[in-house]
């Protein structure tokens, strides 16, 4: 019966296993054809099955037939995803460090509405605002441009810093803020020379969560730009017609997702040392 | 008094202005926008009353797909649940397992939902990609994945199973390992088998982070739409189409922009008034008082 059930359990979990890192297998495998390798129906393994070529990989990086230049979108995601969540770092913590300390009462608005209104902004479906954005970018022809994007990015992002520091400011004993006034700090110096210090673990993840959310939006970025600045997901679901060879865009898929896997590897250590609670979120 | 005021104020006006001036008011417009009859034609601010609100109740293609929203939503949401909870109690134990499974579910969460989309559709095409393949091998034959509807929503379904079951794993992993040991002790002691000791112990102190994890999911598979945009188009026909993707095809596709706000904010108010109430539900169903 023990036995039984331990098999049980293996085979489950290598089957959904499979069927995680099944996607991720096949774009490694296409990523090395050529036409020869698609055409002929699907195919696995390379010189066995298919002759490699490195084509696609080399293709990313130049614009030869069939070939996508991943470079110019690439430094667009990193510069629009690391501006906007270090924008929404700095705004959230502050505002986040005063929910957390501070007592505010505007009429019958107080801390909790004013938590719930930040959090709430997950909740709007982006197609809502995509429409207002379209027409406000526009009116300030801020379209298709990198700053018109950190703009509206910060909006994204900016929930999520509040939400993760609002959390972890509240586990920081208050004590420590109260000694620091005590000792002659205004409330900012309290804040800036010893929560902040203190603060790294809480900052690593909200900072994780910003550019992993940043870094994955198509929506806004397809909606709000068009040629001169293209994002990286735009730019590989631009290519997805029929006649885009698949190795190529097998490979810049990879590209794109590569850093997040990385990511996905640092946040694992991250959880098994116990630094982050995925259950108080 | 006064300089702590100030000090205050320091902290949270700056997010709090920027969200409102983003997000706030962006949204007050679309209200606005919603009474106009803003098109490529005529665009402009003039007042139509309520003009759109009434196109938008006789509009079948906007029932449909917010039906249709509904059933994927619920059908990908519960399968996530099932699965990711299952998984959970399979490696909770052991922490061998819990460490590898752990950092190969987190892979799908974190990466880009159009990116992989894009690599699912070539994984089901009908005649080059490996799914057909592999039913061909099972003996099923040729399936017709994303030409005829129901297959093409199953696609739907599982992409978006594939990506956020391990969101529900890692939740509901998380709440396991914080379980107080003592239950399972005198459940133990009692003599219960592991079916009656998950739903006398396990499942009730489970019951308040599953009501979480299941709110979460279902607020965010009532946004799909990039997904079906990569994989289907909504199509064949409008056999896929969600809500958010109508919306988007009337607003910056038709550029029909009064009717796509008269669309957006109906969408909205359904959205947070259904979700109010699964919420509630949910929460008197599954958490019972002194659980």
């Amino acid at each position: 019966m023990l036995n039984f059930f331990k098999i049980f359990k293996v085979i489950a979990i290598v089957l959904w296993s499979a069927f995680v890192v099944a996607p991720f297998l096949w774009a490694l495998t296409t990523s090395f054809k050529t036409a020869n390798g698609v055409m002929g129906g699907a195919t696995y393994l390379p010189w066995v099955d298919y002759e490699p070529s490195l084509a696609a990989w080399k293709g990313l990086f130049g614009s030869g037939a069939g070939s996508i230049d991943v470079v110019g979108p690439f430094t667009n995601s990193l510069i629009v995803t690391l501006s906007a969540s270090a924008i929404s770092l700095a705004l959230g913590t502050l505002a986040a460090y005063g929910l957390s300390r501070f007592r505010y009462k505007v009429g019958p608005i107080s801390n909790t509405d004013l938590t719930f209104f930040f959090i709430s902004q997950r909740i709007m479906p982006p197609v809502v605002l995509a429409i207002p954005f379209f027409l406000m970018l526009g009116y300030f022809g801020l379209l298709d441009t990198i700053f018109g994007l950190i703009i509206v990015y910060v909006a994204l992002l900016l929930p999520i810093a509040v939400w993760v520091m609002v959390d972890f400011f509240n586990n920081i004993p208050r004590e420590l803020d109260e000694t620091a006034m005590i000792d002659g700090c205004t409330p900012f110096e309290a804040f800036w020379r010893v929560i902040l210090p203190n603060s790294l673990p809480g900052l690593v993840v909200a900072g994780i969560f910003c550019v992993v959310f940043g870094w994955n939006d198509f929506f806004f970025a397809f909606t709000l730009t068009f040629t001169n600045t293209q994002l990286l997901p735009v730019a590989i679901v631009s290519l997805n017609s029929s006649v885009t060879p698949w190795w190529s865009l097998s490979a810049s898929a990879l590209i794109s997702v590569a850093p997040l896997i990385i990511v996905a590897f640092l946040v694992e250590r991250y959880l098994e040392k116990g630094k982050i609670s995925v259950a108080s979120k | 008094m006064q300089g702590l005021t100030r000090y205050k104020l320091i902290f949270l006006l700056p997010g709090l202005l920027i969200l409102l001036g983003i997000i706030l008011f962006p949204l007050i417009f679309t209200v606005r926008v919603s009474f106009s009859g803003w098109d490529a034609i005529r665009p402009g601010l003039d007042w139509i009353g309520g003009t759109n609100y009434g196109r938008l109740f006789a509009d079948g293609r906007f029932w449909q797909s917010l039906s249709r929203l509904g059933a994927i939503a619920f059908t990908s949401v519960v399968l996530e649940y099932l699965l990711g909870f299952g998984l959970a109690l399979l490696v909770w134990r052991q922490v061998k397992f819990r460490r590898i499974t752990r950092v190969l579910f987190l892979i799908p969460m974190m990466t880009t939902p159009v990116v992989m989309a894009v690599i699912w559709r070539t994984i089901f095409h009908e005649s080059l990609g490996p799914a057909n393949d592999l039913a061909g091998m099972l003996g099923l034959g040729t399936i017709p994945w994303l030409t005829h509807s129901a297959w093409a929503t199953v696609v739907v379904i599982l992409v978006d199973v594939w990506q956020w079951t391990p969101f529900m794993f890692l939740l509901l992993l998380a709440g396991l390992l914080s379980l107080p040991k003592e239950p399972f002790l005198a459940a133990a002691i009692d003599g219960a088998g592991p079916i009656r000791t998950f739903f006398n112990v396990t499942f009730p102190a489970m019951a308040p982070i599953s009501v979480g994890a299941l709110i979460i999911r279902l607020i965010e598979a009532s946004k799909i739409m990039e997904t079906v945009y990569v994989i289907t188009s909504g199509g064949p026909g409008t056999s896929t189409e969600t809500s958010s993707y109508y919306i988007f095809i009337r607003g910056l596709r038709d550029f029909q922009i009064g009717y796509a706000a008269a669309l957006s904010v109906t969408y909205l108010v359904i959205m947070i008034v259904l979700l109010t109430i699964i919420a509630k539900i949910l929460t008197k169903t599954l958490v019972k008082p002194g659980a």
